[in-house]
């Protein structure tokens, strides 16, 4: 057996038995050519789709996920967490987030980011899809043009979110009250914005809020407006009754801050950007007079203050001029009697009509100030308590001409100056009456009695009197009377038929005259004829 | 003649592709076609290595969106999710299923890149003419051309998925174009082992059976 080469030729092994010998390359080829299109394609498109590496920086990573959690602007998904790791300072969480390719509008400067989460506050429950989807971070586009990769997020959604018309105004208040960021702010009970913010103080005096009006509600808020709070109900029972404001349902349940302008003022030009206002508590606060100019005073009652509280009004006639800003109690030891000194808090800018005087410098002057008072005191003013509510028993202060009033002045030696009271008019009239009823004690009444009873013996005496007088008329004159009422009527029928037509007297008086008609004839009969023989008389008939 | 066999190409014997009838060919014969079914003859695949190669490399390129990009998009009512296959399979093992992960990394990670690899020595040796241990690459041949459609298991998954979880807006499941990717990777490596000779292998060998039995 012959051995065989060692090593074949292969090649020509092929060469042989192949009958299509490729002299270009094989159609096979196309295979990873088409692979690498395609795998090129996909490349590119991934990078081409790749955006812009942002970090954001939170508090906690509470609801966020590597990888899954979604980066959302409009509910669009703009993006989504890389990775997510402590920040260097330990004291947070950064979120790497890859956003979609077109994403580069987000990277400037004052662009927000915010984990939504399921969130019910300020009378709005948002986030509700969250409760299934998990958490994702809302994303708002800032206007500024300066660039920037490194966000800080903040922990609640903004309320405002860029591309909302409308104003900021900053308002500044005592406390915080039941407000909150989200709160609404209502114009006319139509809701027109919400509080944006909230802060003490640095000095740790009173709290500022930022709210945002939406437009174009915004141009309502002008220099002259009044904000104040319209949480809840506001239940006030003062001397001027009991009084419930509220806003709306929606405001009862969270707060709210309403604003309305203040009436009298002549239209104003709309506010600017970030003025400041005051925020009062109530609608009534916000809606006084502006009271520049206060003039403490102190009136001192001896009666019982039963009703008057810290806030009562004090008033001319029923108009508002100031209001009770304390009330104390003192115990003169030497006359051992109690008073109830009650400071007042008067506003003279309300009297000006009173004062008939415009303000200027001159109402400020303390002399004419003073000497105005004194000559007002002189002719009769005087403070008194009044009760104000008979329901509520409130009650207040009321200034006002007592013309018959013991001589007083104002005492301005005292800080502050002291005005002079009278009793009040119940206090009067308690005191009358009870000086009547001691009048009425010191009457004799046992005498007054005897003496009506003795009149009222000899009345009854006369009464039986004219009882027999009476039955005497009876049995005596009334049969008289009927026998001549008998009479009168036979002469009346007599009468009546002497006057009869078929009476004998008539007929006699007919005859009667019908002789004398007869008579008068012949007479005339006669004169005729002693007319034309006037002779006859003495001659004779012929 | 020890440690040494007579090859079937040395003896002028061709083996059929189709019906593995043995048939004499006359060295320098063209268009042989065998005597039984009428197919064409070839002492080896044609253009084995070279088609080999092309469906490797394919696979190779594709094997970089299949790993990189999503596989399966899912938008339910918690949301929306995008997974590719390492995502899962980190899911599965975060989430205690750890065998479950395991299957799913040997499946569909282990064994494409195992079979892109083994396959691209396999290439290379044959190209050298190396002698190394032919029965070791033929056992490697073999396994990769038995374990090749098991990395089909993801693809499978995901097209149930897709097809079963349709609830409109509660829950819908997409392919991704990983999927496909990946799919492309599984098939061409498939094809890449089919197109591959395992004679070649031995061709270098010069009839030896092995070097060790050499």
């Amino acid at each position: 057996m012959a051995r065989q080469p060692a090593e074949i030729d292969i090649d020509a092994l092929q060469e042989v038995l192949h009958e299509r010998k490729r002299k270009s390359l094989p159609f096979v080829w196309i295979v990873p050519l088409v692979a690498a299109v395609i795998g090129g394609w996909l490349v590119v498109q991934g990078i081409m789709e790749k955006g812009p590496t942002i970090t954001i920086l939170f508090k906690t990573a509470e609801g966020l996920e590597a990888g899954k959690t979604k980066v959302k602007y409009k509910s669009v998904d703009v993006g989504e967490v890389k990775h997510i790791s402590v920040a260097k300072d330990l004291l947070g969480v950064v979120a790497t987030v890859e956003l979609v390719k077109n994403a580069e509008p987000f990277l400037v400067e004052d662009t927000q980011f915010w984990v939504v989460r399921p969130r019910i506050a300020g009378g709005q429950v948002s986030g509700l899809g969250t409760l299934f989807s998990g958490s994702y971070i809302g994303g708002d586009i800032g206007k500024s043009t300066t660039k920037r990769r490194d966000f800080v997020g903040l922990e609640v959604p903004p309320i405002i979110t860029a591309g909302m018309a409308g104003r900021h105004f900053v308002l500044h208040a005592e406390t915080l009250g039941s407000l909150q960021v989200g709160s609404p702010v209502f114009f006319r009970q139509e809701e027109v914005g919400s509080i944006v913010a909230h802060e003490i103080n640095k000095d740790g005096q009173g709290v500022t809020f930022r709210i945002f009006v939406n437009a174009p509600y915004d141009q309502y808020v002008n220099a002259n407006s009044r904000f104040w709070n319209a949480s809840g109900v506001d239940v006030t029972m003062d001397a001027n009754g009991i009084r419930v404001d509220t806003e709306s349902l929606v405001s009862i349940l969270i707060g709210g801050v309403a604003f309305g302008t203040f009436p009298g003022i002549g239209p104003q030009s709309s506010a600017e950007e970030n003025q400041e206002f005051t925020l009062f508590n109530s609608r009534m606060d916000a809606m006084k007079r502006p009271d520049a100019l206060t003039v403490p005073m102190v009136v001192i009652f001896e009666q019982s203050l039963r009703g008057l509280s810290v806030g009562a009004p004090v008033e001319f006639r029923g108009v508002g001029i100031g209001e009770v800003k304390s009330i104390n109690m003192e115990y003169d030891l030497v006359q051992s009697k109690p008073s109830f000194p009650v400071g007042l808090a008067i506003y003279p800018m309300r009297l000006l009509s009173l004062m008939t005087s415009p303000l200027n410098e001159k109402l400020n002057a303390e002399e004419v100030r003073r000497a105005r008072w004194s000559a007002l005191v002189a002719r009769g003013l005087r403070a008194q308590l009044k009760t104000g509510n008979l329901l509520t028993g409130q009650v207040l202060v009321e200034l006002d001409f007592f013309p018959n009033a013991p001589k007083a002045e104002i005492d301005w030696a005292s800080t502050p100056p002291r005005f002079p009271t009278v009793p009040s008019t119940l206090e009067e009239v308690q005191e009358s009456l009870v000086s009547i009823v001691k009048k009425i004690d010191k009457m004799p009444l046992d005498q007054i009695g005897t003496d009506l009873h003795q009149t009222l013996q000899s009345l009854n005496g006369t009464l039986h009197t004219v009882n027999a007088m009476v039955k005497r008329v009876d049995t005596e004159i009334t049969p008289a009377a009927r026998q001549t009422l008998e009479e009168s009527r036979q002469m009346f029928q007599t009468t009546q038929r002497a006057l009869a037509p078929d009476a004998p007297l008539q007929h006699d008086v007919r005859d009667a005259l019908r002789e004398l008609s007869k008579a008068s004839q012949s007479v005339r009969l006669l004169g005729d004829y002693l007319e034309r023989h006037p002779e006859s008389i003495l001659r004779g008939k012929k | 003649m020890r440690g040494t066999a007579v090859t079937a190409a040395q003896l002028g014997l061709c083996g059929c592709h189709t019906c593995n009838l043995v048939t004499k060919v006359e060295p320098g014969q063209r268009d042989a076609v065998c005597p039984r079914c009428g197919y064409h003859l070839h002492m080896r695949k044609p253009d084995s290595i070279a088609r080999a190669w092309a469906f490797l490399i394919a696979g190779y390129i594709l094997y970089v969106p299949a790993n990189v990009m999503p596989i399966m998009h899912t938008s339910s009512l918690f949301g929306a999710q995008s997974d590719t296959i390492m995502s899962g399979v980190i899911y599965l093992w975060h989430s205690g299923s750890w065998h479950l992960a395991l299957i799913v990394f040997i499946a569909s990670i282990l064994v494409p890149s195992a079979k892109l690899l083994a396959m691209t020595f396999l290439l290379i040796s044959v190209q050298r003419r190396s002698v190394w241990d032919p029965m070791q690459r033929t056992k490697m041949y073999r396994i990769i051309e038995q374990v090749g459609r098991w990395s089909m298991l993801d693809i499978f998954v995901v097209a149930i998925l897709v097809a079963l979880v349709q609830l409109q807006s509660l829950a819908t499941i997409r392919a991704g174009l990983g999927a496909v990717a990946f799919g492309a990777v599984v098939v061409l490596t498939m094809f890449a082992a089919m197109e591959f000779d395992p004679k070649l292998i031995w061709d270098s060998q010069g009839g030896r059976r092995g070097s060790s039995t050499g």
